[in-house]
């Protein structure tokens, strides 16, 4: 094994220098980490995974680092990028071809393309012609709940995918591998669960886009180190000792692809919002919990992979229910109000703004929609927005 | 040079198709027939038909709303209920007209589903669609995933998914709304039966292979694929359409003569181009009116090839009929990857001797248009000749700019035309 149980991290416990960490993590936009992850062990590859469902256990157990790619928002200029897409289409795929195209991305063996909308799925096929160094591998995980039909399609992509990673990483294709990288998940999710927790609890101790950044910093990490972190973070920042200001608390629904960039977490929470919940960076909750204990590992991923991601737009709502699903989460987060984002473009964030609004509008949450772009460095209208919705939420109960 | 407009027998009969098709839509709850909403890539018609069910296309309805030009009310009506100008224009016209009290193109009320059929082929919208219809309605679901041939193939656990489905999603919800058993031999003869449609409409496109070509392959292709995309597949009136379609390309190849247009027959053919993408609807006429006025004749397009392969060599099987079925579905065009779809356009370019190509990329369709900037260089590559590229929408006026278009198409022939020395005929190769 490359991949060992325990975290090889060295953590402060001050809040500064963990939130200095967690933002070169963030900022590491040449993937330095993970070439010198890499470098660190024989043998050890690194692939990256476009949102939003991504098969990450079964990458490490591989021994390879699941490097999840979301754009480069505003931190670079995409000028090749802009070559490949019409004005029409959204920008994600424009930056994460302009970081590779910059070569920022030749520490990375593959790229795993998971069945998310047109746009990312063409681009699985952009990428083969345009980086042919490349491992490329397109997931397409059934829409479907778990059936049998569904689980024994999944199973044979991903049983192929695990060989064909074994193979190159000269590792044996064991079930072991698979529970012990499921139990290396569940442990980053009860420290994701955990940050969650913190920050409904107490906002204003986590603002939005220090818990987005360390999200993002667990990107690019191995999953026990990302835990780590997390819980180093969570105990630093409750102890910051802030006291709540008389803001609305917000769940911000739609950015689960395309990410808005960071100014914008600020601006909403600067015009009078705790963001108390997202589906930014969904990728990280999106898959299993702990194996089990049947020596099948692979049969708890698929089932997980099929029943348990959390309701988004590109999940087939098979039941009808995305809006009370999210006026439920509203609930159970003791939000206010919905920020309704959603990436330029986007067929399936924006085909779902109305379902959902009109299931918010039915329960009486207010909301308020905007568009963005990764790219985008203006936001006082954005700004503005979400300041006249905290206002009119604070005065009047609703938008 | 043009001659007057001349109506072959064939497109009579087509019009006469689609008429039929409307009124017996309307009259399917009279008919007790179970009405099915369903997408035409992937499309079931032989099942459907081995069932009787009524199928509605919702494309179908979007695209002869545009074409009468009533998408844009639609279009309107279903932005201001809340939908975004961003997206896909084939949705918000389809929502827009049920808005509007599902009054169909042909004037008749389309009635509401029995069974909503997502066959989510080709293109990752049509799910969202799906989503936004069923809240409306409260009837049977059942959802067909189709995988994407992202890697380039189809495998035989793709082959098997999506029989599986079949068997145990979609039959069963079919027979459970039309109350009866699936007759597996009504099933192969309706497959036998669309084979030989297959057969005739491949013939006709390959048609164009010749000089001048018989047929326009883009403009008048999206006319002869009309019935063999929908339900009329698989029928008998299919293969009489389909026969009589390929005797007209006959007498107009033993003739000489070019494809019939609506500016007229179209025999003096300076550029041969390949087409890649949807055409517009909305100024269908108008824009083929710019490649006709400049003797440019589409001799193979990938739009005709979403609801099928037929040109490229697919044919439906009776022998394995769910297997058929299977393959259809996962070998559209818009479920290739694209690496696979500019081979398609590459070997298009060479099979019909073309002298260029031009991508035609609508807003609406990420399915067709995310990456075409890139296929188009690697076209250019593969071919060693350069593209054309231009924009508009399926549906959405607003969307098509005729100047900017003419100019664009204009531009890239004189370049053509430079690039081999003069603008000469080409000549009759029979
Ligand atoms: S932002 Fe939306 S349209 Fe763009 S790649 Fe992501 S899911 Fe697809
Ligand atoms: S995105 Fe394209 S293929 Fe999909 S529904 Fe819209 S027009 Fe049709």
């Amino acid at each position: 094994m490359t991949t060992s149980a325990a975290p090889a991290l060295a953590l402060s416990d001050d809040l500064d220098e963990l939130v200095a960490e967690i933002e070169a993590r963030f900022d590491d936009l040449t993937l330095s980490r993970v070439r010198a992850w890499k470098d660190a062990a024989p043998g050890r590859l690194a692939v990256g995974c476009l949102p939003v469902l991504a098969p990450r256990e079964v990458l490490w157990a591989a021994g390879a680092l699941p490097v999840f790619i979301r754009g480069a928002g505003d931190r670079i200029d995409t000028i090749r990028g802009d070559a490949f897409y019409q004005s029409y289409i959204c920008h994600l795929p424009r930056s994460t071809l302009e970081l590779g195209l910059l070569g920022h991305l030749d520490v990375l063996d593959g790229m795993i393309f998971p069945n998310t909308c047109d746009v990312i799925r063409n681009l699985s096929g952009v990428w083969q012609t345009t980086f042919p160094q490349h491992f490329v591998r397109f997931v397409d995980p059934p829409q479907t709940g778990e059936r049998a039909t569904a689980a024994a399609f999944l199973r044979a992509d991903l049983d192929l995918l695990y060989r064909d990673l074994c193979a190159r990483t000269g590792r044996a294709p064991e079930p072991a591998a698979l529970a012990e990288a499921s139990e290396a998940y569940a442990e980053a999710a009860r420290a994701m669960a955990a940050l969650a927790a913190a920050r409904l609890a107490e906002p204003w101790n986590l603002p939005a886009d220090e818990v987005y950044q360390l999200r993002r910093a667990g990107d690019a990490m191995p999953p026990r180190d990302f835990a780590a972190l997390v819980t180093a973070y969570v105990t630093a920042a409750r102890g910051r000792g802030r006291r709540a200001e008389d803001r609305i608390r917000v769940c911000l629904v739609g950015a689960f692809c395309e990410q808005p960039p960071v100014a914008l977490l600020r601006a909403a929470e600067r015009a009078g919002c705790y963001v108390v919940d997202d589906d930014l960076t969904l990728s990280h909750e999106s898959s299993p919990t702990a194996p089990r204990r049947d020596g099948e590992p692979m049969a708890s991923i698929v089932h997980a992979a099929l029943t348990t991601p959390r309701a988004c737009a590109v999940r087939y709502d098979e039941h009808g229910a995305a809006g009370a699903t999210l006026v439920e989460r509203v609930r159970a987060c003791r939000a206010d109000g919905v920020l309704l984002a959603a990436p330029s473009f986007c067929d399936p964030a924006l085909l779902d703004q109305p379902r959902l609004t009109g299931a918010l509008d039915a329960a009486g949450i207010p909301h308020t929609s905007f568009k963005y772009s990764e790219s985008s460095g203006q936001f006082q209208s954005i700004r503005e927005q979400a300041g006249t919705f905290a206002d009119s939420v604070k005065l009047w109960g609703t938008a | 040079m043009t001659t007057p407009v001349r109506k072959e027998p064939s497109m009579e009969t087509q019009k006469a198709l689609l008429a039929g098709y409307f009124s017996r839509l309307a009259r399917a709850k009279e008919d007790k027939r179970p009405v099915v909403y369903t997408f035409v890539p992937g499309n079931l018609a032989e099942l459907l038909g081995a069932f009787d069910v009524a199928p509605v296309y919702p494309e179908v309805n979007a695209l002869q709303s545009a074409m009468r030009q009533r998408s844009s009310d639609f279009i309107r009506e279903a932005e201001r209920a809340g939908h975004s100008e961003d997206v896909c224009s084939y949705v918000k016209c389809d929502l827009g007209m049920m808005m509007k009290g599902n009054v169909g193109p042909t004037g008749e009320v389309i009635p509401p589903p029995d069974l909503l059929l997502l066959s989510f082929t080709g293109c990752f919208t049509f799910m969202k669609w799906f989503e936004l219809l069923r809240d409306q309605y409260d009837c049977e679901v059942a959802m067909l995933h189709i995988p994407y041939q992202g890697d380039g193939e189809i495998t035989d656990e793709m082959r098997r998914y999506v029989v599986d489905q079949l068997q145990r999603e979609v039959i069963p919800k079919l027979e459970k709304v039309a109350g009866h058993r699936l007759d597996l031999d009504r099933l192969r003869e309706r497959l036998a039966r669309s084979r030989k449609a297959e057969d005739d409409l491949a013939w006709v496109f390959r048609a164009a292979q010749h000089r001048p070509s018989p047929i326009d392959a883009y403009f008048g292709g999206v006319y002869y694929i009309g019935p063999i995309f929908t339900s009329f597949r698989g029928t008998d009136e299919a293969c009489a359409y389909y026969a009589e379609l390929r005797a007209d390309v006959e007498a107009r190849l033993a003739a000489g003569e070019g494809p019939t247009t609506p500016s007229g027959t179209l025999s003096d053919q300076k550029f041969r181009l390949v087409v890649e993408g949807p055409p517009n609807w909305t100024s269908f006429r108008d824009f083929w009116k710019i490649f006709h006025d400049e003797g440019a004749v589409a001799v193979a397009s990938t739009y005709t090839q979403v609801g099928g392969t037929y040109e490229r060599g697919f044919r439906h099987d009776p022998a394995n009929p769910l297997e058929s079925l299977a393959d259809y579905c996962l070998s559209c065009y818009t479920n290739l990857s694209l690496p696979a779809r500019s081979k398609v356009l590459a070997d298009m370019v060479k099979e019909y001797d073309a002298d260029g190509f031009v991508v035609h990329s609508v807003k609406s369709c990420n399915s067709f248009s995310a990456g075409q900037l890139h296929m188009l260089r690697e076209v250019e590559k593969l071919t060693g000749l350069p593209g054309g590229f231009i924009e508009s929408d399926l549906v959405d006026a607003r969307y098509y700019g005729h100047s900017n278009i003419k100019n664009r198409i204009e531009s890239y022939l004189q370049m053509l035309a430079a690039r081999r020395g003069a603008s000469r005929p080409t000549e009759v190769r029979a």
